[in-house]
Parts: structure tokens; sequence; C-alpha cells
């Protein structure tokens, strides 16, 4: 039995970035862009239910973010997750890699009972690779970035091969370990059509207070004890219920500052044509000598 | 990221637009399976909620994991190798896509581990796979010998062999033809028989098996020894154990990742599904009715996709200084095919529900009988809805199976010489559409078996029913052609009638099934008119195009076309 829990982000998608979405400081407007579930987290999830599938245990997924981001995590259970909890507050936006992996080191500690905790090797809005990393730090547990493939499981221990460059490396850890994944790692399985309809209605506390909210005839209360005895609610961890120093969250905890964003295009020289000759070859040579490519 | 389901704006038409409301409450007993099942729907909505996700998720990995592979399906294809089939790393792929999705069991009980899907959603899932790869419904639709055994079979039967179809872990076929009974099934000769003990064994030849592979087999045989007639046919259901030897795989024109099998069947133990005597005159024609059906989506999911990629390429092909969308001979052929299209998804989704309707009523009958509460006026609704089926599917069959290899064949013209090249999807679409008016029965043995409701106006009530409604202006025009349709039709039908020729009539059953068939899809597409102002162009295009088809028809019978048959040993000497 080992469990795992699922660190999972909702990113806009940047791959249809255009000119509208950019923001004059150079950052971008997330609200025009459609939020999708950042693929290797995705990899990571299914390398997680794939230890459920061969060793037993739970899967328990967390998100960092706001209200819906609840979207993901119906997802994550559609595709097989026993839970997914959402972490939002107002104090926690504007994080840097810092500050987010505080905040999930402290979530993860008080879900607890685990073996090992994925991630997707990063984000595509950010692409820092960082918060896998820190968190890790943070839980004081190993790390394996990169992962390709989980090679065997013991009570204990795991071998996990990882790539480098030119190759790969098969390390071996104790557990609890933190594993970053590649999005070519493993195909997430598709949505199982049973928990698609079964959970289609789980709702986070936020979306339950919104119900509530709408409707006088509804309390916010009653809605937690109705969905969670249908095992349809999404567990939701404020800053409150995480006990933690709220300077070290969101942007007060941030020391990243964005100095300025440029756009760069990469170019390289014009190409050179070398005659298929001996003098060609002699010239090629004498060329990147000169470049100190070569010697 | 292509979902085949959502980005289909005439399929969420159509998805929008059914009234399934009492067909959904009969087969969710009320609604009662949600206490047992996290994942049965409470109520109306709630079930409709969740056939669209399902769909969803199915058009999701149709368009992004299915149809990517399929051209390496058809290249690789089902191979064969001591007596053992592989399906195409592909298929295998797509199976197990399907398996995790929980959808190899979408129609059968939940006890079972199924969905219990209408008959329409069920559609509407074969449709979307079959247009990223028309050879997986081949495999993914016969679940539906599943519902075979649910509908005839024992608890037992049912206990043993659909849950394993329900994960995907088995699939199934239908063993009927044999090398000399294909489309007379009634010449069936694999024997069935029993021992002392009672047990039955098969032993003969099939032929023509599509997933003769499976692990789960219903088999048309022989139990009545002296019998040579239908009557004689019962149905078995048995596993694939080492008696059954597949000999032989066919080397095929099109959905080459379907396998195709001769089977041997050496005194394979078998089950009786049902009653003796009842294979081929109950239980078999029962499945084809389904089977008709699923052949038809199949061919409409694959004309969609040879739309798509006419389309596209029209879009993006430029001659003579401007993109060849905008010569209007092309646009008059995308015209033509998106028409064809929609009038067709129309009267396919029209007779899905019929037959839903159809076999919820049965259910309801059986489940009353048992009950001990009378059930006249269910039977009596019954009869009708099976009258009309009987008229509906196999016009629904003819019509779209030959519409695909009308739209594949214009989608492979407006590719021009490219589109005869295998570096385009376009060819291997065409060579797919042309199984589907051959199995599950000829377009011929369509019309033969669609001429008797046509000869006998069984949907005349319903057709006075429509002429007798007051359309909105624009419509009266189109609404005055179907009169004129139907009176041409009136007026063939007695010549046919009066002439009493039964070589003349079976001829001209063509002429007469097709004149039949536009006043009814004629009056779907007003109906749909009146809901999307858009949809008055299709209804239009169909109609008048339907009108100067039917005269031709009409004159086509009163000028005797055909009554040269009488000379056909001169002609084709």
């Amino acid at each position: 039995m080992h469990n795992s829990i699922v660190l999972v982000k909702q990113v806009p998608d940047t791959s249809n970035i255009s000119g509208k979405v950019m923001k004059d400081d150079g950052t971008v407007n997330r609200s025009k862009l459609a939020a999708i579930f950042n693929f290797e987290d995705k990899v990571a999830l299914e390398f997680a239910l794939q230890i459920k599938d061969t060793c037993g245990g739970k899967v328990t997924v967390v998100t960092m973010g706001p209200p819906r981001a609840s979207d993901i995590l119906r997802e994550c259970l559609y595709m097989g997750a026993d839970e997914a909890y959402l972490i939002t507050d107002r104090k926690f936006a504007g994080a840097d890699t810092l500050a987010t992996s505080y905040v999930l080191s402290e979530a993860i500690k008080k879900i607890g009972n685990y073996s090992f905790v994925f991630a997707g090797r990063q984000a595509i809005d950010g692409d820092t690779a960082q918060v896998g990393p820190q968190t890790a730090e943070k839980l004081g547990i190993p790390q394996i970035t990169y992962a390709e493939e989980i090679v065997d499981v013991t009570d204990n221990t795991v071998r996990v091969k990882k790539k480098i460059d030119g190759g790969y490396e098969i390390l071996e850890s104790r557990l609890p370990l933190m594993i970053t994944v590649l999005k070519d790692a493993a195909q997430p399985r598709p949505f199982s059509a049973k928990r698609v309809m079964a959970y289609k209605g789980a709702k986070s506390l936020l979306e339950l207070e919104k119900m509530a909210e709408g409707n006088s005839l509804l309390y916010s209360d009653k809605l937690v004890y109705e969905y969670r005895s249908r095992s349809l609610f999404i567990p939701t961890l404020t800053a409150e219920d995480l006990e933690i120093d709220f300077a070290r969250c969101g942007v007060k905890g941030s020391p990243t500052k964005v100095y300025a964003i440029e756009s760069v295009v990469l170019s390289g020289n014009d190409p050179e044509r070398v005659e298929n000759s001996k003098a060609g070859m002699n010239s090629l040579i004498d060329k990147l000598l000169e470049d100190r490519i070569l010697g | 990221m292509p979902n085949f389901f959502s980005d289909n704006p005439d399929l969420q038409f159509h998805f929008n637009n059914a009234d399934m409301r009492e067909i959904v409450s009969l087969i969710e007993d009320d609604y009662a399976q949600a206490k047992e099942y996290n994942y049965a729907p409470v109520n109306y909505d709630d079930a409709l909620e969740n056939y669209r996700k399902v769909l969803e998720v199915t058009g999701d990995i149709a368009g992004n994991s299915i149809a990517p592979r399929a051209a390496g399906v058809d290249h690789d294809g089902a191979s064969f190798a001591n007596g053992h089939v592989t399906y195409a790393d592909g298929t295998q792929k797509n199976i197990h896509e399907l398996s995790q999705t929980d959808i190899m069991g979408l129609i059968l009980p939940r006890k079972y581990g199924g969905l219990n899907f209408p008959f329409v959603y069920y559609m509407m899932s074969v449709e979307v796979l079959a247009r990223a790869d028309a050879s997986l419904m081949n495999i993914y639709g016969l679940q539906d010998i599943g519902d075979t055994l649910r509908k005839f079979g024992t608890e037992d039967q049912c206990a043993e062999f659909l849950p394993r179809i329900c994960t995907g872990q088995h699939t199934g076929a239908m063993v009927l033809t044999e090398p000399d009974a294909g489309s007379d099934l009634q010449a069936v000769k694999t024997h069935a028989y029993q021992n002392e003990a009672g047990q039955w064994f098969l032993r003969g030849m099939k032929r023509f098996i599509t997933n003769g592979n499976a692990q789960v087999l219903l088999v048309l045989a022989r139990s009545e020894a002296g019998t040579r007639d239908g009557r004689g046919l019962s149905l078995f259901v048995c596993g694939a154990d080492e008696t059954v030897v597949v000999r032989r795989i066919e080397n095929k024109l099109g959905i080459h990742g379907s396998p195709t099998c001769e089977l041997q069947f050496n005194d394979t133990p078998a089950q009786l599904v049902g009653t003796r005597r009842y294979g081929l005159i109950k239980y078999v024609l029962d499945l084809m009715f389904r089977a008709r059906m699923g052949v038809s989506a199949q061919a409409l999911g694959i004309s969609q996709a040879a739309y798509e990629e006419a389309l596209k390429y029209a879009r993006e092909r430029r001659q003579f200084g401007k993109t060849i969308y905008e010569i209007p001979m092309v646009s008059n052929m995308l015209i033509d095919m998106r028409v064809t299209l929609e009038s067709n998804r129309s009267l396919l989704y029209s007779v899905a529900k019929l037959v839903d309707e159809k076999e919820r009523m049965e259910d309801l009958i059986e489940k009353l009988k048992a009950a001990g509460k009378p059930s006249a006026e269910e039977s009596a609704r019954l009869k009708q809805l099976v009258k009309i089926a009987n008229l509906l599917t196999p016009i629904t069959k003819y019509t779209l199976s030959e519409s695909a290899n009308k739209i594949t064949y214009d989608a492979l013209q407006i590719h021009g010489g490219t589109g005869y090249m295998k570096e385009f999807h376009v060819e291997q679409l065409a060579r797919d559409a042309r199984i589907t008016n051959i199995y599950e029965g000829t377009s011929q043995l369509q019309i033969v078996a669609a001429s008797g409701g046509t000869l006998n106006d069984v949907l005349s009530g319903y057709f006075d029913e429509c002429e007798a409604r007051v359309y909105k202006g624009g419509f009266t025009k189109l609404a005055d052609h179907l009169k004129e349709i139907r009176r041409l039709f009136v007026q063939s039908l007695k010549y046919v009638v009066e002439k009493k020729d039964v070589g003349f009539q079976e001829v001209a059953s063509e002429d007469l099934v097709q004149m039949y068939s536009f006043v009814y899809i004629g009056y779907l597409l007003l109906a749909e008119a009146e809901i999307e102002p858009r949809k008055i162009f299709i209804a239009n295009r169909y109609i008048v195009t339907s009108l100067a088809n039917a005269r031709k028809n009409a004159e086509a019978i009163r000028s005797e076309l055909f009554g040269d048959l009488l000379h056909a040993d001169r002609i084709l000497q």
C-alpha cells in the first residue's frame, strides 16, 4: 500500500497566445485565455494511479488556485483520484514559487500519510520547474526530478528512471519521495464514464457557498454536509485551516519581482556552404579552429 | 484538440432536440437505480447531463487518440499467424482506451457493469467513433450481442458473458454467415446437437465473421435435424475455446482494423439462447434491427470524416488564383454533401428513437406480464412500432450506406489526383465506406425489407397528419413539394400494384422506397427548420432535389423502364 499526493495546476492555455492577451507590462492577461489542466501534472496523476493499480493505496490530488480550479479537480476525480483538495485563499494570490511551495508543503503535511508526492516537471505558464523541488525541500524529503518511469517499488524504497542529457540514470530512493515527471513519461488515462457521471456534481466549499448565496432556501453548512455524505465534496483548505504564517504567503511571501519582459527572437547567422572537397574540408576545419569549436 | 462530439453542431442539434423523456424514464425504472449506483441519474436532466458528458469523453478520445491512429491501423491491419489473430497495434490501444473509458458496455445493464444508455446515444457514440476509425466500430459495436443475451438469454448466461464485455476484456461476434449462406441465412448448415446429458455442441464452418476472433460468440446453427429452412435454426452462445479454430482472415479492400474470420467449430460446447427454432426468425431478426442501425451510424461517421477532409482541402487548395472552395462547381458539391449529411442524421436519430421506443415497450410488456398486469394497450403500441421500424430501419441502412459511398466518392473527387494517393486520408474513407452497403444486408436486401411497408403505405396516417399541419409562410412551398412527391408515390404505387408483375415490382420497389423515404425525411427537415432557421437551407435543397428525383422515379415506373427485364437473356447474351 502506498498513498500518493499529486500536485496539479490549472494554467492558461498558452498554445493560443495572440496580441490581445498580453498586457502592457508584458505579463499575460489570464482572464483572456482558456484555463486548462497543466499536461505534465496529468502525467503525474497517471503515475500515481499506476502506483495505486499495482500497490494499492489512495491517490489524493492537491491544487492551489482560484475557485475555478475546481474544474481540474473534477477531472482528476474522473481519471480515478480518490480525493481532491482545493487550497484557496485571497491571501495566497500572487504567490511566486517560494510562497506557493510553502503553502503546498503545509497542505501536504496536513493531509499526511503518503509515500509519494508527484508533480509535473513544470507548469506551462511559468516554466520555472521550481515548485516541486522547493516543496520537497520544505517537507524534508528526497526528490527525483525529470522522471520517465517508475522501475520498481518496495515497501520502503523506489527506483526511478530519470532523464539526463543524452541518456538516463536509474536512481534509488527511500520513501517518502517527491517525483516530478516529464510529459512523455506516460499517457494519462482517459476519463472513466462511470466516474464522470458519479462526480460531475462534485463541488468545493466556495462553489457550495455560491449556490447558497444565490438561493435563500439553501445553507452552505447543510450543503457541505449533504455533498460530503454523497462523496461529492471537494475539501477546501484556506489560510486559516492551514494555520500558517501569512507573511510567507501570496504577494507578501514572494521575493520574486518581474523586472522587465521582452520578446526575444532567436536567430542564427546565415548558413555557409562548404564544398565537398579536400579544400572545402580544410577551410571548414580552419573555421572551426578559429571559432574555438575545435582544438 | 478536436472533439468529434462537441465540434459537430449538427450532432449537437440532434442531441439538444431529442425528446427522450419517456424513453429515459422507462429505461431508468423511474430513476430507481440511482439508489444503488452513484453513476445512475436521479432525474431526466441529470440523465441528459450524463449522456452529454460521456459523449464528450467519447468525442475527445475519438478526435485526439483514435483518429490519429487510423492511418496506422489501416496500414498494419489485423494479422493472422499460427491460428491466432492479432489486432493492429493502434486497434489494441483503441480498445484499451475504450475500456478505460468504461463504454464497452454502454447499452448493457448496470448490474453487469454497463452504463444502461438508451439506443439513441449509443448510435451517437458509434457515429463519433466511426468518424475516427470505421473499423473500430466493428469491435465496439459488437457489444450489441450482449443486448441480445440480455433480452433472450438466461440470467446465468448474462452473468457469465456480460461483465467481461463491459470491462472490455472480452469482445463479441455474431456468427451467422457460411460459405453457402450469406444473404440467404435460411441455408445455414452448421450443426447443433445434444449429448445424452442435454449439453449442446456445435460443428461446422462459418465464413466472413466480423471479429470472429472474439471471446464471446453468438452462433446461428441448425438444431433441428432434417429441416432446411429458417425454422430449424436456433441461436447459441459459446466461449472461444480450443475447439473453435480461426482458419484464416480475409484480405479486404477496407476496414483493415477489423479482422474478418473463417471459423471452424469442432464439437464446441455451447448454450442454447432462448427457445429452439427461434434463432433466425426471432433473435437474429431482432439483432438485425440494431445491426442495420449500427452500420448506418458507421456510414454516417465515415461520411462526416470525408466531408471534413473535403471542406478543409477545398479551403486550402489554390488553383486559378483562388481556393477551389470558391469555384461554384466545388462549393455546390460541398453543399450537396452537407445537406445529405444533415438529412441522413435526421433520419438516423429519428429511427434510432423509434428503435428505443420499440425496445422499451418490449421491456415494459415483459415487466407487466411478470407482474401479472394487463398489457394489451402496450402490445398494440408495440405492434405499430415494429411495423414502422420494419420499414424505417432498412430505409436508414440503405440511405446512409449508399450516401457514404457517394460522399466519400465526391470528397475524393474534390481532392483531385491528390485524393487518389495514400498520403491523404480520403482514399481510406472511400475504401472503408464501400462495405457499409454490403454487410448486414446489401442495399438490395434493404429494399426488399422496406418494400413491404412501402407497398402497404404504413406511414399514410402519419403523412396525412403532416399534410394537415399549417406551415409558416416560407415553408408552404416546400410542404407543397412534399405533397407532390407523395402524390407521385401514390400514383406510382398504384401503377406497380395494378401491373401484378412480381419481377417488375421487385425492381420498381427501389424507386418506390426512395420516394417514400423522401417524404419521411422531408417532413423531418421541415420540423427542424421550424426550430432552427438555418435548417431551412437544408430542407430546401433536400426537398427540391427529392422532388426532381421523385419525378424521375415516377417517370421510370410509368414508362416501364424495366419492362425489358423480360428480355434479360437477349440483352446480356
